[in-house]
């Protein structure tokens, strides 16, 4: 199992990293050293087993659809690190201007 | 006057009820002991000294006007703890040893911390930890890393690192860890400690900052399974909070001790004694089995086919949950934030260059393992491993009431040890993945040293949510033993 550099940046891609040529270089090393020994797993006979998700039996968790407490917009915009007029600032999501 | 650090959880409960001493000369105690050694140890990522203050002069008030015939007093009323930096304390701040959470301040408590502080806790600071409690070392903290009290050279373990240097060094009698493949055993078992990770679903997850869901535990460490019982006690049971958290009752887990441990059925199993394990560990826990059979118990060997396979499924399974729940920190709502031209640039910068290189390398793992054409051979075929795991406990506990194995296959190891082989590392958790994989509790304690005089820990599991069996043969095994007793010269 040998990752590719298009590969690993491709999954830096999708999981919003933005990585350093040398972390790169490192990432692919290792992660395709790590998957090589994952692939021990392909050895099992899991024919008719059914995954584990969670160890606790699927069970429905139920209440009153009841307000309760709620934290105050001060509360919640403390951690923010931009904001206005009670919302987070962003820059902008499109590109091509403010005509969009 | 007595040096008020070194005394039990009971002592100090006791003393304080007895009017020997304050909740105020305590917690001035532990805060005196924290300023000595925390240039040497750097258990803490942050201390409330005022806080805690405050906090133990309002539990002696309290207590003042119990004796005047008010109320009832909580249990743990003035007892100071630490609590681990992934559990929110409200207005302390929480980094889970992550640049990306530099500065945050949690806006409410979590669930296992907010039950200890109505029971009377005294809150003194967070604790050190790997980044998102990935890790077995601390050196992943961005924080720089806490150092083991037995011996500065060598890692106290991890995650729950700083929690378990806290308590060997004496500065608090317990701290609060987490555990989703060995955080608080690990480290319980490289410091000469006693430490619990629950059943799954037995404490609530609410306000711990996920890493695995469907692995994560929170527990707690201490001196003796005592100690961790009187405290444990108060954080078990279902919380609205938490879908996960189990409706099933919590049992005394300090009920009066058997005198021996006749009846008991030990399983060693012999996939946990390997190849290239340091001699030291293998002997030092054959011998506490042994004296286990010599207190009564009936001990057999056992096997667990499948445990070679816990390195595999966790770290396909743990890094798949952490890619996804690691998301949310984009740096818009909370957190530092890197600038980008546009949204999807300030996303990348902001990850890239706050997260560090094992919360990255994690992330990438399991994006990778749950990425379309890559699901069913590496995540699906990991949750199918998983539950084969799982039928091998369930297929042991028919047999035996507790296995007995070691905790890790060394003793702490020197720093930078496997810092650029990450697999090396990984494997050395082979021992405590299997306990969260299938969800059983486990107890680690201390049975003796290896020859570098660096401790050695031992671990119990039982069957899920018999915690109370863990807690009292651990408790059987330390009145007859004085391994827990012993303490640091650092700390000393």
């Amino acid at each position: 199992m040998r990752l590719s550099r298009e590969e690993v940046e491709h999954i830096a891609r999708l999981a919003r990293l933005d990585l350093a040529e040398d972390e790169l270089t490192r990432y692919q090393e290792q992660l395709s050293a790590i998957l090589e020994y994952a692939q021990s797993l392909q050895a099992v006979e899991t024919g008719k087993i059914e995954p584990t998700s969670s160890v606790l039996p699927p069970r429905s968790v139920l209440r009153a659809d009841e307000p309760g407490a709620v934290f105050s917009a001060e509360e919640l915009f403390a951690n923010a690190p931009d904001m206005q007029d009670n919302q987070f600032k962003v820059p902008p999501v499109f590109e091509g201007g403010s005509d969009a | 006057m007595r040096d008020l650090c070194l005394l039990s959880v009971g002592e100090m409960l006791g003393g304080m009820a007895a009017g020997e001493f304050t909740s105020q000369d305590l917690t001035q105690a532990c805060l005196a002991r924290m300023a000595a050694l925390e240039p040497q140890i750097h258990a803490f990522l942050f201390i409330d000294a005022d806080g805690a203050v405050n906090a133990a002069r309002a539990a002696d008030a309290r207590r003042a006007a119990w004796r005047m015939g008010d109320d009832s007093l909580p249990p743990l009323l003035g007892l100071p703890i630490a609590v681990k930096d992934v559990l929110m304390v409200q207005g302390m701040p929480c980094t889970c040893g992550s640049k990306i959470l530099e500065g945050f301040i949690a806006p409410y408590t979590a669930t296992p911390v907010q039950r200890l502080l109505d029971a009377g806790v005294v809150i003194v600071g967070k604790t050190n930890t790997d980044e998102f409690a990935m890790g077995s070392s601390t050196e992943n903290s961005a924080y720089g890393p806490t150092r083991n009290p037995w011996n500065t050279a060598h890692v106290p373990g991890g995650s729950s690192g700083g929690s378990a240097a806290a308590v060997a060094a004496r500065m608090v009698p317990a701290a609060l860890g987490t555990d989703t493949g060995g955080s608080v055993r690990q480290p319980a078992s490289f410091c000469g400690v006693s430490g619990i990770k629950p059943s799954y679903g037995r404490v609530s997850r609410y306000g711990l900052v996920a890493y695995g869901s469907s692995l994560d535990s929170v527990g707690v460490l201490a001196r003796s399974a005592e100690d961790a019982a009187l405290v444990f006690q108060h954080m078990a049971g279902q919380d609205a909070m938490d879908a996960t958290s189990s409706d099933l009752q919590v049992p005394s887990y300090t009920a009066s001790l058997p005198q021996n441990l006749s009846g008991l059925r030990i399983g060693v199993p012999k996939e946990y004694f390997i190849d290239g394990m340091q001699p030291a560990v293998e002997q030092r826990v054959r011998e506490a089995i042994a004296q286990m059979e010599a207190l009564g118990a009936q001990v057999a060997e056992i096997s667990l086919p499948y445990t070679s396979y816990a390195v595999p499924v966790y770290y396909l399974i743990a890094p798949a949950e952490a890619s996804a729940n690691l998301a949310r920190f984009d740096g818009i709502r909370y957190g530092p934030r890197e600038t980008g031209e546009n949204l999807l640039d300030v996303y990348h910068h902001t990850r890239g260059g706050c997260f560090g290189s094992e919360v990255k390398r994690r992330i990438m793992l399991g994006t990778y393992a749950l990425s379309a054409g890559y699901y069913d051979a590496y995540y699906g075929q990991a949750q199918k491993v998983r539950t084969l795991m799982k039928r091998d406990y369930d297929k042991a506990f028919e047999i035996v009431d507790v296995i007995a194995a070691p905790v890790a296959p060394t003793t702490a190891l020197r720093f930078g040890q496997h810092t650029d082989d990450p697999l090396a590392m990984y494997l050395e958790d082979v021992f405590t993945l299997p306990a969260n994989l299938a969800g059983v509790p486990g107890l680690a304690f201390p049975v003796g040293f290896d020859t570098a005089g660096l401790p050695v820990g031992m671990q119990l599991m039982a069957k899920p949510f018999n915690e109370a069996l863990l807690f009292q043969t651990a408790r059987v095994f330390q009145a007859q033993t004085d391994w827990h007793r012993r303490m640091p010269e650092q700390g000393g």
